[in-house]
């Protein structure tokens, strides 16, 4: 059985599942334990907890990552349906005109 | 973490899906003290922002045979590595859009036949019948192979390393290689952050800065970055489990298997460089086209975006193997947006080349840097 303490409501990731990946790949920060253990990936986008993931980081490594300290939320800030941004943008076929990039086709 | 080393009999640089399986190949073979070195950490480059697409439906029979092989490795690894990776077969759709298109996608078919894969042509109704909340109004058909599937990029890559590593790799981090050290026609070492090591061997593994890390050793590899933004959305109930992409329209995207889509295109007008920031425009138009194609999603939310590299060879297909003139150095780059799937088979090949010369194998021989001189053999088109 999982143990009790959530971490991540979102992803519904415990504090013994996060403490297990931090102990076994030698993770020293955020995003590590986020692409492993999903923490950070749901619905508010780490915005509860990011913070007890840092802390679990200092408890368990005895330092933070500089990266920890000034990094970033990916965007958007808020999550948006995709109609919303679809409406606010030219239709599917003056999109899809503008061609693609780089050197292949 | 281990003393700095001040030798190695094979230096790795980069901890991506790349370096850390060729870590962990050679590390089943006859050598010892192998050391990874990358800048970040496992994950940070293209693997760790990659789509986690696994197919075998391309355009040239290089990249289908190694797709293929790696297809047969995938399905060994969850065991093999004592790891959840998520892989899974849930297919690939290739949708096609004019009859024209089609006509390209039987040639393409017959030679992927040709070379055992199954795959089949659809009609329009049957691609439906695969994903039934599809808008077929632009569709003529599409391509099908159920042993194409995906894998979680992350799993799949720290399973690598920690196996490498449980055989006695060396991995460190947030340590750069600053340049590859050469004398004499050959290899001596890397300098990095952290100091020198000295090793008759070094593979460029660095990804979208394998042209960079190549050319401190002096080479001139035709390697560049470019950008490629993706997006994922709030997780719904799992609707298909197969990869759709478009390359007419220019979009892939597939539904994970907690319920999210993630999905991409290449971004109009990108101009190359190492740059991994997010725009809105992205968000704006792959919204247009998801909502086209599944007007069901209108109503979810995304949630995340962000960007990693494509590193292009002229060709779009991976450069690898040995360099003349430069002995003891070896690359595993230019995978233009295919590297994740192709790993497994392609660190095999690197394994059995950097440990045996006399190793031969017509992939790898057809995939060296020298066939630029040579003359390109094919170009791979089927690259969004
Ligand atoms: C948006 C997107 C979607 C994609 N979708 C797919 C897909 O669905 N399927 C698929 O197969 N492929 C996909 N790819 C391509 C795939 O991500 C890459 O081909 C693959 O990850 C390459 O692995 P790698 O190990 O060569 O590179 P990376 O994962 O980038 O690893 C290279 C590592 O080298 C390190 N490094 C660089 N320079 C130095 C240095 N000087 N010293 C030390 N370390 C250094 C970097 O930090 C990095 O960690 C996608 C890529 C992107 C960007």
């Amino acid at each position: 059985m999982k143990d009790m303490k959530i971490i991540c409501r979102c992803q519904d990731v415990t504090e013994q599942e996060i403490v297990d990946a931090i102990r076994k790949y030698n993770l020293t920060s955020v995003d590590e334990v986020k692409r492993l253990t999903r923490a950070g990936m749901g619905h508010c986008q780490g915005k509860t907890c990011r913070k007890l993931v840092e802390q679990i980081l200092f408890r368990e490594n005895g330092f933070l990552s500089d990266e920890d300290t000034w990094s970033i939320s990916r965007p958007p800030v808020k999550s948006i349906p995709v109609k919303f941004l679809a409406e606010s943008e030219e239709p599917f076929d003056a999109v899809v005109a503008r061609g693609r990039g780089g050197q292949h086709g | 973490m281990a003393d700095f080393p001040k030798t190695a009999d094979c230096v790795i640089i980069g901890g991506g899906i790349i370096g850390a399986s060729i870590a962990y190949e050679l590390s089943k073979k006859n050598i010892k003290n192998i050391v990874v070195v990358e800048k970040n950490t496992v994950g940070s480059g293209s693997t760790g922002r990659c789509g986690g697409g696994i197919r075998a439906q391309w355009s040239t029979p290089e990249n289908v045979k190694l797709a293929m092989a790696s297809v047969k490795r995938f399905r060994e690894l969850e065991e093999e590595l004592a790891s959840v990776t998520e892989y899974e077969e849930g297919g690939y759709l290739i949708l096609a859009h004019s009859d024209t298109e089609m006509n390209q996608f039987r040639e393409n078919v017959l030679m992927q036949k040709k070379h055992g894969l199954e795959v089949e042509i659809l009609t329009a109704e049957e691609t439906k019948k695969i994903v039934p909340l599809i808008n077929t109004e632009k569709i003529t058909g599409a391509t099908w192979c159920s042993t194409d599937g995906s894998i979680n990029p992350f799993l799949i890559n720290f399973a690598y390393m920690k196996n490498a590593m449980d055989k006695g790799v060396s991995l460190f981090t947030r340590t750069e290689v600053l340049s590859i050290k050469t004398g004499d026609s050959k290899i001596t070492g890397v300098s990095t952050t952290r100091g020198e090591i000295s090793s008759p061997v070094v593979v460029n593994a660095a990804g979208g800065y394998a042209g960079f890390v190549g050319s401190t050793a002096g080479l001139n590899l035709p390697l560049t970055p470019h950008r490629h933004e993706i997006l994922a959305t709030e997780q719904v109930n799992r609707f298909f489990r197969n990869m759709i992409m478009s390359f007419e329209y220019n979009i892939y995207f597939r539904q994970v298997k907690d319920g999210g889509i993630v999905g991409g295109q290449t971004n109009p007008g990108e101009k190359p460089g190492t740059e991994v920031n997010s725009g809105i425009a992205f968000l704006k138009e792959m919204s247009v086209k998801l909502n086209h194609f599944i007007p069901a999603l209108g109503n979810v939310k995304i949630l995340r975006q962000w960007a990693g590299l494509y590193c292009m060879s002229p060709d779009a297909q991976p450069i690898l193997g040995e360099i003349s003139g430069l002995a003891g150095y070896f690359h595993a780059c230019g995978f233009s947006g295919h590297g994740l799937m192709l790993a497994p088979r392609v660190s095999v090949l690197m394994a059995n080349t950097i440990t045996d010369p006399s190793f031969s194998d017509p992939d790898l021989e057809r995939l060296g840097i020298d066939r630029f001189e040579k003359g390109i053999v094919a170009h791979e088109k089927s690259v969004v």
